[in-house]
């Protein structure tokens, strides 16, 4: 008997302005029933305004194993933040 | 009926709704940690909890009207069934998921409508608790014609059990929507909704989902009355000696 | 990367407290700890709705009953967050349940004592789920991501609970002679089942060390009592109720409460399933779920011919 419903993860957005944020997953045999079992096990507090649900199969992840590869090179790459770059105190709203 | 008989009778016309809303919460909230999977277990208690906040925003109004210094507990608790006017569909048991939601659809399907047309009453305190109400009942029939539907183009087993819960529940289904004397009082007074107004369109919204969900409505057109003048059936006083239990055994005390 | 250092760099990570997460690599016997651990705590939370859904329908007022059935409620969701964090180790939940029916995993043995009155849903939210937070946050920074995460999630939630199950007591203690009576008959029963829910002493606790080592665990069992009941000894005797341990005494050169010895043997025999409710509550719960299961089965013939209508459409257009 076939009576497993897939899993989704849940994306819920805490307020207008704000990026939507993993909270968690479910099951649900639909994407409306993920939509609203979503609603009812994680927004029973009033945490959302938004919800996105995603089938967490079609999720495709980047592999812990390629992370030195895909990450450390960001590492050095200290002139793509603004404290590299010297200015003299004198100088405001920069 | 009178003016005269206003204050008595708005204070039942507020027993009738707040007590449809209490006995149909109680009824679903039997189902929390006996649900048939996880997430629908939270599902229906949500619905549980809007409906018995409901009855407690409707019972205040209702003890403050009457002056008798009554609080939202005495009047859940201490009336026995005959001063009970919910409507004999929501003391219907519980016996499976598809009776559960055919009972909800059938309910909410007309609750719906009966809610909107209170949202224009001209009774500021329930033209307010409808409006915030209203908001609950949309997701309400929402999920239970969403249900109707999976389950009745479900499986042929689901079909079959939808069915057969529709069978026997379609006889309490008319209840909600008999205008009697009271009704039309309250109407008339601009406080109460017109009943005959809002039944095409229940029968409309009924009509559809059923047949989305592939069901048939059952040909009896016979209709059983009388949960709103106090008359119910054999399930409520089960359902009250449970509830009333702790306030019967212990009266007088506070929890 | 040969397995030896994989599980040097594994515990050089748990001890730097860095999180593991769910496709990282761990030690076999990591994954099967955490999977026993953390299905073992969602299996407690949904078997734990059973005693205190047994008063729902009894709760004595609108108040209490609203309450009282949001808080069971949470418990559900608790339980949906900490199967959601096993189903990230490789594992479904279908599988998890099935394990709990057949008597293979454990839940919680103090939900196999049954809740007798309206004051026992006080003594649930105060010792069983104060005893429960107790070892909760400690759980926040436990070394698995989605356990912690689920974990502090968990512990935002139950933080009414407690103070729930505490307001119930106080009304009873404030109330009526037979209102107190509820409440000590409740304190009675729940005591000491309660100081068992921190598991065996740690001289005899086989898991403890290694989940110790991986940080899975971060407080040992005894600590926990301890602090558990010096934390609740004054909260009782605010109510004016009687901690039932005639041997519980503050030992002032110690800083703590000395207290009497457990019955472990008690412990070990509910455990095994000698408690007076391991029999109801499984058969609740697999009842529950053989009665759900054509209602599962349904929605998803249903999700499937929809989604074959809607391909049938897609391909005509």
């Amino acid at each position: 008997m076939k009576n497993n419903w897939p899993l989704w993860e849940v994306f819920i957005r805490s307020k207008n302005g704000l990026n939507h944020k993993h909270v968690g997953s479910l099951h649900a045999a639909d994407a409306a029933m993920a939509i609203e079992n979503a609603r009812d096990v994680y927004t029973r507090r009033n945490e959302g305004v938004s919800i996105w649900v995603v089938e967490s199969k079609y999720i495709t992840a980047s592999n812990p194993e390629d992370s030195d590869a895909f990450f450390d090179p960001a590492n050095d790459k200290v002139y793509r933040h603004p404290t590299f770059y010297n200015l003299p105190d004198e100088v405001k709203h920069i | 009926m009178t003016t005269a008989n206003l204050p008595q009778a708005r204070f039942e016309y507020l027993l009738r709704l707040g007590d449809n809303a209490l006995i149909l919460g109680q009824r679903l909230s039997e189902w929390c940690g006996h649900g048939p999977v996880l997430e629908q277990d939270i599902a229906i208690t949500n619905i549980a909890l809007d409906h018995i906040g409901q009855a407690r925003s409707i019972y205040a109004y209702a003890a403050e009207l009457e002056g008798k210094g009554r609080s939202e507990d005495d009047i859940a608790f201490l009336r026995d069934a005959w001063d009970f006017h919910n409507v004999q569909l929501v003391e219907q048991p519980n016996e499976d998921w598809a009776y559960t939601i055919v009972r909800q659809f059938l309910f909410d399907s007309a609750n719906y409508y009966l809610y909107q047309s209170l949202t224009r009453s001209s009774d500021e305190q329930i033209k307010a608790i409808a409006e915030k109400s209203l908001k609950e009942i949309t997701y309400h029939l929402r999920y239970s014609s969403e249900w109707m539907i999976r389950l009745g183009d479900g499986t042929e087993l689901s079909h079959q059990k939808m069915q057969t819960a529709l069978d026997d529940l379609w006889m309490f289904s008319g209840e909600i929507l008999m205008m009697d004397d009271l009704d039309k009082f309250m109407h008339d007074l601009g406080i109460g909704a017109d009943l005959d107004a809002i039944k095409p369109l229940v029968d409309a919204k009924r009509r559809d989902v059923i047949s989305e969900a592939t069901l048939r409505i059952p040909e009896n057109p016979w209709m059983q009355s009388g949960g709103k003048q106090g008359r119910h059936s054999e399930f409520l006083g089960h359902m009250l000696s449970d509830m009333q239990f702790m306030q019967r055994a212990y009266p007088g005390m506070s929890w | 990367m040969n397995e030896l250092t994989l599980e040097q760099e594994f515990q050089a990570k748990i001890d730097a407290d860095l999180k593991i997460e769910p496709k990282d690599w761990m030690p076999d016997a990591y994954r099967k700890t955490l999977i026993r651990q953390i299905s073992q705590h969602a299996h407690s939370e949904i078997v734990g709705m059973l005693p205190e859904g047994n008063w729902i329908s009894r709760a004595p007022s609108l108040r209490r009953k609203v309450a009282l059935l949001a808080k069971v409620q949470d418990e559900g969701g608790h339980g949906l967050y900490l199967y959601s964090a096993t189903e990230t180790l490789g594992i479904d939940r279908e599988e998890l349940i099935e394990d709990l029916h057949s008597g293979k995993a454990k839940y919680s043995s103090i939900f196999n004592y049954p809740s007798l009155n309206w004051a026992d849903i006080g003594a649930i939210g105060w010792l069983v789920d104060g005893a429960a937070i107790m070892n909760q946050v400690a759980l926040c920074r436990t070394s698995y991501g989605p356990y912690a995460r689920a974990m502090v999630r968990i512990c935002k939630e139950e933080s009414f609970h407690q103070r729930q199950g505490y307001e119930i007591l106080l009304s009873l203690c404030r109330g009526t002679e037979v209102q107190k009576r509820m409440a000590q008959d409740a304190i009675n029963r729940w005591w000491w089942p309660s100081l068992m829910m921190f598991g065996p002493p740690d001289t005899d606790s086989p898991n403890s060390e290694q989940s110790m080592k991986w940080r899975i665990k971060r407080q040992s069992n005894d600590e926990l009592r301890q602090r558990f009941i010096d934390m609740t000894v004054p909260q009782a005797d605010f109510l004016g109720l009687v901690v039932p341990d005639p041997q519980l005494k503050w030992n002032e050169e110690r800083g703590h409460y000395d207290f009497g010895p457990i019955d472990w043997e008690e412990f070990r025999n509910v455990l095994k399933g000698n408690g007076q409710c391991n029999r109801q509550r499984m058969k609740d719960r697999i009842k529950a779920h053989e009665e759900g299961a054509w209602v599962r089965e349904a929605a998803m013939a249903y999700a499937e011919k929809r989604s074959r209508r809607q391909e049938q459409v897609s391909s005509v257009a």
